[in-house]
């Protein structure tokens, strides 16, 4: 642990008001698939035998599906959401330091409150902390790189990290991953679970990674690159960037202790 | 010209990758972060319910197991009542049941594991019983978006006769493929379940 290391400070700005959600009786907006990476993408090789044949059965959302789990600050450690400082033995992690910051959304605008966002990544060498990751760039022993953060009452996050590296692997001879966090969302409801990555704005490995292009959809694909975030970056320390994160549309939204939209 | 309907779009899902562990299960990964950790265990000592172990694999295409795969379920207690606010049906809320887990497969054999409890029946909108059952969160390297699916259980097979969701399944042949089989292993109640991600016996996706 390193005394030197400011504070991290809330970088939270000019944060849109919500727009009202729609009223309905439950449920949730049809997935648009056209904006999903099909299950069946050759170009990425492991989604080859992995990749389901058969139609997917379509369900009427039922309680099942508009349910999921609830979290609570009782999940969370105190520095889960600083991964300069969550795994540090002696020192800072090497790395540009940056903040990443946003809001989780359903696709009527308002924010998602109070759920579970987790990330990972690679250390600035692009070299994860995993027991089968073998790539030559070194382990970082003040590093873990995963953190995890609950949203506030507007559905707003941040935690603070080192920008990944770039990596190779075997997918074609010369593949690369650009630069990447990966973020997995809950949301209120068990069908808006959500696994996605955030890349970084002006990466030239972005157009040429053969997971990242197996969108269909330029804009969908646009929607996955953080922009750099200069008002929210903290002078003489760290850059930041901006990630919003858009979950499945709820015909209705329940709170704690009331209904929405019924 | 209407005004235009301002919705945003989903963001688009991304493979979970072969590291997935780091994040979700850091344990798995060979390092030991977080004071409190999610785990596949979802019961208490005071849980309410009959114990139980789901235990299965996920198979690709050449029937080989999938290695590097999370696992999350998500399911009512003993009562037939999921532990969220937008379940307002009759059954009892269980304050030691979450209802939700989370597991990786073994990295040698594949094998995934869920120490639970059985759950209840529910109540759909419609009014209609619906056969016990676990649903199913699937993420992997090479699973571009999460897969949806459930477990039913073996030996209720008048309530899957009759459920809903089960009989939607065409052609009925495929029903199968949600069930998972009861056994006794010490003592112990053994649900064993197979996942086929392709081949004769795919197993039926859901899009919830």
């Amino acid at each position: 642990m390193n005394a030197q290391a400011p504070a991290l400070q809330d970088p939270r700005l000019n944060r849109p008001e919500p727009l009202t959600p729609p009223l309905g009786d439950g449920g949730f907006f049809q997935r648009d698939r056209s904006i999903h990476p099909p299950a069946h993408a050759p170009s990425y090789k492991s989604s080859v035998l992995r990749s389901p044949r058969q139609s997917l059965l379509s369900l009427e959302s039922s309680v099942s599906e508009i349910t999921g789990p609830v979290f609570g600050h009782n999940d969370l450690g105190p520095l889960d959401n600083d991964l300069i400082r969550n795994y540090a033995k002696d020192g800072d992690p090497v790395g540009e330091r940056i903040i990443v910051h946003g809001r989780v959304l359903d696709e009527t605008g308002r924010g998602v409150p109070n759920t579970l966002v987790e990330f990972w990544q690679a250390n600035a060498g692009g070299r994860y902390r995993h027991k089968k990751d073998t790539y030559l760039a070194p382990i970082d022993p003040n590093f873990g790189g995963c953190g995890r953060a609950l949203t506030d009452d507007t559905g707003y996050y941040y935690f603070r990290t080192v920008k990944p590296g770039p990596y190779p692997w075997r997918n074609f001879v010369n593949s690369w991953r650009p630069a990447h966090i990966h973020f997995s969302v809950f949301g209120s409801s068990f069908a808006q679970r959500l696994i996605t990555q955030m890349y970084f704005e002006g990466d030239p490995l972005i157009p040429v990674c053969p997971i990242l292009t197996t969108i269909p959809d330029k804009d969908a694909l646009d929607r996955l690159v953080a922009p750099l975030d200069l008002n929210a970056s903290t002078p003489f320390d760290s850059l930041a960037y901006r990630f919003d994160i858009v979950l499945r549309g709820q015909r209705s939204t329940y709170f704690e202790n009331r209904t929405a939209g019924n | 010209m209407p005004q235009p309907l301002n919705y945003l779009k989903e963001t688009a899902s991304q493979t979970a990758g072969p590291y997935v562990h780091i994040g979700l299960i850091p344990a798995m990964a060979g390092f030991d972060i977080f004071e409190k950790n999610f785990s596949n265990v979802l019961v208490t000592p005071n849980t309410q319910g009959e114990r139980i172990t789901l235990e299965g694999k996920v198979l690709d295409g050449t029937g080989s197991p999938l290695r590097d795969v999370l696992l999350e379920i998500w399911q009512a207690n003993a009562s037939g009542r999921y532990n969220h606010p937008a379940d307002r049906s009759a059954g009892t809320l269980d304050q030691d049941f979450r209802g939700w887990g989370r597991a990786g497969s073994d990295f040698d054999s594949g094998l995934v594991t869920f120490d639970t409890i059985k759950p209840g029946a529910i109540i759909d909108k419609a009014g209609r019983k619906c056969a016990p059952h676990v649903n199913v969160w699937i993420v992997a390297r090479g699973i571009n978006i999460g897969l949806n699916t459930r477990l039913y259980f073996s030996d209720e097979e008048a309530a899957n006769a009759a459920d809903p969701v089960l009989n939607l399944v065409e052609p009925a042949v495929r029903r199968k493929t949600l069930i998972a089989s009861r056994g006794e292993r010490a003592g112990k109640v053994v649900y064993s379940f197979t996942i086929n991600l392709q081949g004769a016996d795919e197993t039926v996706f859901f899009d919830v």
